[in-house]
């Protein structure tokens, strides 16, 4: 598609009214460096709308208690928005019941937390356990320790040159000894949306259950998460407009009851006596300790701004720029785009022929546009492109064409000051 | 627009063509330097004569801002002693952290001084500081 079909595409996919959204994320207002921000790098954390920056301090302000403790109005109050915001994720995600639904600080620790329980109930020397090569640290690092810990093995599914998985490969590494497969839904790094549903049915099919890292798919795509079949699921509530300190775990069925308890203390007992303790029922057995109240309140308000929006709308915006920014910045000498798969989430990752990534977004910095440079904590990947690093935009319902244009305008001036 | 401020002309120069470039036979030191926060890497060589820097080449995959520092730093320590490489180091250190160090820089860190634009750039002083680093590994250092 040339650069004007593209930029025209943006248009006609749906009046978005990307002045008005804007008008919602205070920051988006803001000059640093003395330029007008424009941020593209949401796939790192996203900006917070108005209605969570408000619901975060209605909280502190007028609603803060510790939850399932207290009689009184607040703890009841603070109990309440708690169990809220379980209820809007499980909406959220479509999943049938919230007992499926375990609050975490994010995405790290739901991986670590199955990572550690299903590891110590299911997980033995020999077993092994498939990832991807396009795997976020996250979901690689807490594998790599499971196996060092038991002795099973990690098995992981090459990535074509175009930044998909091998689906063939992925088929012959479901064997017999696969007790677990851990994929991303959609790349960090590259944007790539993988083929979820067909992942976890050829999984399932051998029966090997399956858990999805989420993060960068929360935010863009409409989860349904018994319609994907997938057994866990991971995500951040900050990637998805709302505060830090909040992440979910979603464990189908009764993965929950049959996985042993991770984190000991207040709030996931049914008894203690000083020799042993019996658990609370799900969530709560997988909720030690006072969590982020406060964020997980405000959670719930990026949750509606995000249904307010549709996701199905939100992703069409997204994809219109994206086509447009990989035109354009495809069109610079030099360049070369690293993931090119069909179906892919609103991230341009790419490199610039003999200009580090941290270079050119040191520069792109000086006109106030914010990027990821870097490995994107996905260093097996960048071995897999023979790149150090990449520059990563990466782009959501706030962005808009003109910001696009500022971005390719001033990777270009990037050369202009390296040749 | 202070782009100008940190990718000085030598700075640019010495990243496109990197002098000591390679490695060092009969090297006496070697050592790397990694930066996991970006993965920039170096390996860095060393020919010492008694106390004193005959040689130092390097090879690494990093920034501009990591490739030129260590490229002009190599010119820089050799034929130095190894106190006075530490005590440049010291110098380049404050250099690339201190804003007003800019203004006192003396001449005696040479084109170095070209490196002053960093302080401004908290981020980079890791790229800037990193073959320094080696070379101190290299020395048997701190």
């Amino acid at each position: 598609m040339t650069t004007a079909a593209a930029r025209a595409a943006v248009g006609v996919t749906r009046p978005w009214d990307v002045d008005r959204i804007r008008a919602d994320f205070p920051i988006l207002a803001t000059h640093p460096r003395g330029k007008p921000l424009v941020y593209l790098d949401s796939a790192a954390t996203s900006q917070k709308p108005r209605v969570v920056i408000d619901a975060l301090r209605r909280y502190y302000e007028e609603e803060n208690g510790n939850i399932h403790r207290g009689v009184h109005y607040l703890s009841e109050r603070a109990t309440g928005l708690y169990d809220a915001t379980r209820e809007a994720v499980r909406r959220f995600i479509c999943a049938a019941r919230t007992e499926e639904i375990v609050f975490t600080r994010g995405t790290t620790e739901a991986v670590n937390l199955v990572a550690a329980t299903f590891g110590q109930a299911f997980v033995r020397a020999g077993d092994e356990i498939v990832v991807s090569v396009m795997e976020h640290h996250s979901n690689l690092v807490p594998w790599q320790l499971l196996c060092e810990r038991t002795g099973a093995r990690l098995r992981a599914v090459p990535v074509t040159d175009t930044g998909e998985l091998d689906l063939e490969a992925y088929e012959s590494l479901l064997t017999p000894r696969t007790k677990l497969v851990a994929l991303a839904w959609v790349s960090n790094a590259l944007g790539t949306i993988n083929p979820v549903e067909r992942l976890v049915a050829l999984a399932r099919e051998r029966g090997v259950p399956v858990l999805l890292d989420g993060a960068q798919a929360a935010p863009h795509i409409a989860i349904d998460v018994q319609a994907v079949g997938c057994d866990f699921l991971a995500f951040s509530g900050h990637k998805m407009l709302g505060p830090t300190g909040v992440g979910v775990l979603y464990a189908r069925g009764d993965w929950l009851d049959r996985l042993p308890p991770w984190q000991g203390g207040g709030d996931m007992i049914s008894s203690v006596s000083i020799d042993r303790s019996t658990w609370a029922p799900p969530p709560a057995k997988f909720e030690a300790g006072t969590p982020d109240i406060g964020a997980v309140a405000a959670f719930r308000a990026a949750i509606e701004y995000l249904e307010g929006m549709g996701l199905a709308a939100i992703a069409a915006h997204e994809h219109a720029l994206l086509t447009y920014a990989t035109a354009r910045v495809h069109a610079i000498p030099g360049v070369r785009v690293i993931g090119t798969a069909p179906r892919k989430a609103g991230v341009l990752s790419f490199t610039l022929d003999g200009v580090h990534a941290h270079d050119v977004a040191t520069i792109l910095d000086q006109h106030g546009i914010a990027v990821r440079a870097g490995h994107h904590c996905a260093q097996p990947l960048m071995q897999r492109f023979g790149v150090p690093s990449t520059t990563r935009a990466s782009f959501y319902l706030y962005n808009s064409v003109a910001e696009v244009d500022v971005l390719a305008d001033a990777v270009a001036s990037v050369r202009t000051l390296f040749a | 627009m202070d782009l100008s401020a940190l990718y000085e002309e030598v700075i640019l120069d010495h990243n496109r063509s990197p002098r000591n470039w390679g490695e060092l036979p009969g090297a006496t030191r070697r050592a790397e330097g990694h930066n996991p926060f970006c993965g920039d890497q170096l390996t860095l060589w060393l020919k010492l004569d008694g106390d004193v820097i005959r040689e130092a080449r390097f090879v690494g995959e990093g920034c501009a801002i990591s490739r030129a520092s260590a490229s002009m730093m190599t010119q820089a320590v050799s034929g130095r002693t190894k106190a006075e490489a530490e005590a440049l180091f010291e110098r380049f250190h404050e250099l690339v952290t201190d804003r007003s160090a800019a203004e006192r820089a003396d001449r005696s860190l040479g084109n170095l001084r070209a490196f002053a634009g960093v302080a401004r750039f908290p981020a980079r002083v890791k790229c800037a500081s990193l073959a320094w680093h080696a070379l101190r590994d290299a020395l048997g250092g701190q």
